[in-house]
């Protein structure tokens, strides 16, 4: 017996020696809450204990009533709107300046340094940078657009229903463009130039060999970026919290699933300011379904590709 | 590349960039600035150079605290997530089973779901460790979160070291650990740089965790004391600017001193190591 257990400590104890360390913190503070917030969710009572079970009713009332329903549909639809302002106007950019890049000319490094710099800065610095840059009264954007005399394109554009939540976007945009350019630019500058020469000897156009040959090789990272801008955009919370505050103003109009997320489950709404944390964990749920389909689509349909392939 | 076609290029890439640069350039520039000039000259340099700004930042506002305990909770977070990040990868790597796969696979799958998710069942872990309002509930928290990415990354370039190197020191007798330590962890370090850049940022910049956990003065970390500062400052511009360009410099300059690690690690997990 004490043979075998050295034996069996020779040949993998070790390992899992040197395992455990990552799996029990790794178990206790991520994997755990993770599935213990679904557990919650079936549950209801105020404050850090909710002990009264109470089945699917949270889920229910999310979709069903009218106090919880308006707020939750509006925030999924504002999540949606959002990701969808990063997966075109974001992504679209990112591929354009990528494919500028991909070229040889002097001052590439720089271009790329710069265009990636605003990832760097904390969501919340650039969000509060720019409500001061879209101010209303100082709000350089429209002291630029009077100056120019475009006097009528000058809007507050965080105190329109209809212009808050694209405007918060495109702040957003900017400072993440950066990630799908580098991620682009590695996929193309990995094509082998023996293709590309072949197809200019063949007398193709700069049109043509981007769209029917660099666009095709590069599949897997337009997956690759596809998949992490939905998963950062559906749990996106900084930005809006620093231009439009936990409520999402004006008049809910930006709130996104993370921001219900917060003021139910953890901050409380106001008047009461008493986290209702079963209802809160059922949005955490909903988002984590969300954002597995959309993972698993992604894994399949990558993997479908590679057998094609 | 044609004149033309050089013309284009340069033409789109100068315009982002200015856009880029310019909300960055404001606020830099803005920060130096009394209120008044703020409003009458913009964009221009400070006319009216002053420090203001900062100095009530740093002394009324308790900027140096929030500092010291951002830098506290960033190095000691990325120290053990680089600990036990490396160890685990190596392991992983290097021992061949199925109980190895699945853990590899268990790990891997925290790399598409925000731990965010979880922060109702951590709220009350934190109540019961009774580690609310400190800086260690935020500790434990990044290291977890840390865990998918490095173990993804490291795994990966253990994988590419050639094999005989730990074979052979097998042979002499060394103990796993002393391999651990006197041969993975050395040709580990680019990896590690990798690994850390991407974590450095993630921990550095959270606002999510402190705002949930964390509400004394003591123990608030530089995102949660610019977003109460800001709030406070919102019509002292001068002030405002400063919380903010306090918080942005340090980063800035460290990524321009090591742009091409930044962008490194910043998209590491797309990009393998």
């Amino acid at each position: 017996m004490a043979q075998r257990i050295k034996k069996f400590y020779q040949e993998q104890g070790i390992w899992i020696l040197f395992i455990l360390p990552a799996l029990l913190v790794y178990l206790a503070f991520m994997a755990a809450p993770l599935f213990d917030s679904m557990r919650l969710s079936f549950y209801t009572g105020k404050g850090y204990t909710p002990t009264e079970f109470v089945g699917f009713q949270n889920y229910i009332d999310l979709f069903t009533n009218p106090i919880w329903r308006e707020r939750f549909l509006g925030a999924l639809k504002n999540t949606a709107i959002f990701f969808a302002i990063h997966m075109t106007v974001q992504n679209s950019l990112g591929l354009f300046f990528a494919n500028l890049l991909s070229a040889e000319f002097k001052g590439r490094n720089f271009f790329r340094t710069v265009i990636f710099a605003p990832a760097t800065l904390s969501v919340l610095v650039t969000g509060f940078l720019w409500t001061l840059i879209l101010n209303p009264h100082w709000g350089a954007i429209n002291q630029t657009l009077k100056a120019i005399g475009l006097d009528t394109w000058a809007k507050p554009w965080l105190g329109d229903k209809n212009l808050a939540l694209p405007t918060i976007s495109l702040t957003s945009v900017w400072q993440w463009v950066g990630m799908p350019t580098v991620l682009f630019l590695a996929g193309l500058l990995g094509i082998s130039d023996e293709i590309l020469e072949a197809a200019r000897v063949d007398g193709a156009s700069n049109w043509h060999i981007f769209w029917k040959i660099k666009l095709p090789l590069i599949k897997p990272v337009i997956g690759v970026v596809a998949i992490l801008t939905f998963v950062d955009n559906f749990n996106a919370f900084d930005v809006i919290y620093a231009m439009a505050g936990a409520k999402g103003e004006p008049g809910y109009s930006t709130d996104l699933l993370a921001t219900f997320f917060y003021r139910t489950g953890i901050a409380g709404e106001h008047p009461i300011g008493i986290p209702n944390m079963g209802m809160g964990a059922a949005i955490a749920t909903i988002t984590f379904v969300i954002l597995m389909t959309g993972v698993l689509l992604w894994l399949y349909s990558s993997r479908a590709n590679e057998d094609v392939a | 590349m044609s004149r033309i076609q050089k013309a284009f290029t340069y033409l789109a890439l100068s315009i982002w960039s200015l856009i880029a640069i310019f909300p960055i350039w404001t606020l830099i520039i803005n920060s130096f600035k009394p209120q008044k000039e703020i409003f009458s000259n913009p964009f221009g340099l400070p006319q009216n150079f002053t420090l203001e700004g900062y100095k009530a930042v740093w002394l009324k506002g308790n900027f140096g605290t929030y500092f010291l305990n951002t830098i506290y909770v960033t190095v000691i977070s990325l120290a053990l997530i680089v600990f036990f990040g490396s160890l685990a990868a190596y392991a992983l790597a290097k021992w061949h089973s199925k109980t190895s796969t699945a853990l590899y696979v268990f790990f891997i799958a925290g790399l598409m779901i925000p731990i965010r998710l979880g922060t109702i069942d951590l709220v009350r872990i934190m109540q019961m460790l009774s580690l609310q309002d400190t800086i260690w509930s935020l500790i434990p928290v990044y290291v977890a979160m840390g865990m998918p990415i490095s173990i993804f990354i490291l795994t990966a370039f253990v994988n590419t070291l050639p094999k005989e190197m730990f074979d052979a020191t097998k042979v002499d007798g060394a103990s796993e650990w002393r391999v651990y330590l006197q041969i993975v962890v050395p040709l580990l370090r680019p990896a590690i740089a990798t690994v850390a850049i991407f974590n450095m940022m993630k921990i550095w910049n959270d606002f999510w965790f402190p705002l949930v956990f964390i509400r004394a003065e003591k123990s608030r970390t530089i995102a949660l004391g610019v977003s109460l500062l800001f709030g406070q400052y919102r019509t002292d511009w001068t002030r405002a600017l400063s919380t903010l360009s306090l918080a942005a410099i340090p980063i800035l300059l460290l990524y321009i001193l090591l742009s091409r690690e930044f962008i490194k690690g910043l998209t590491a997990g797309a990009i393998k190591g």
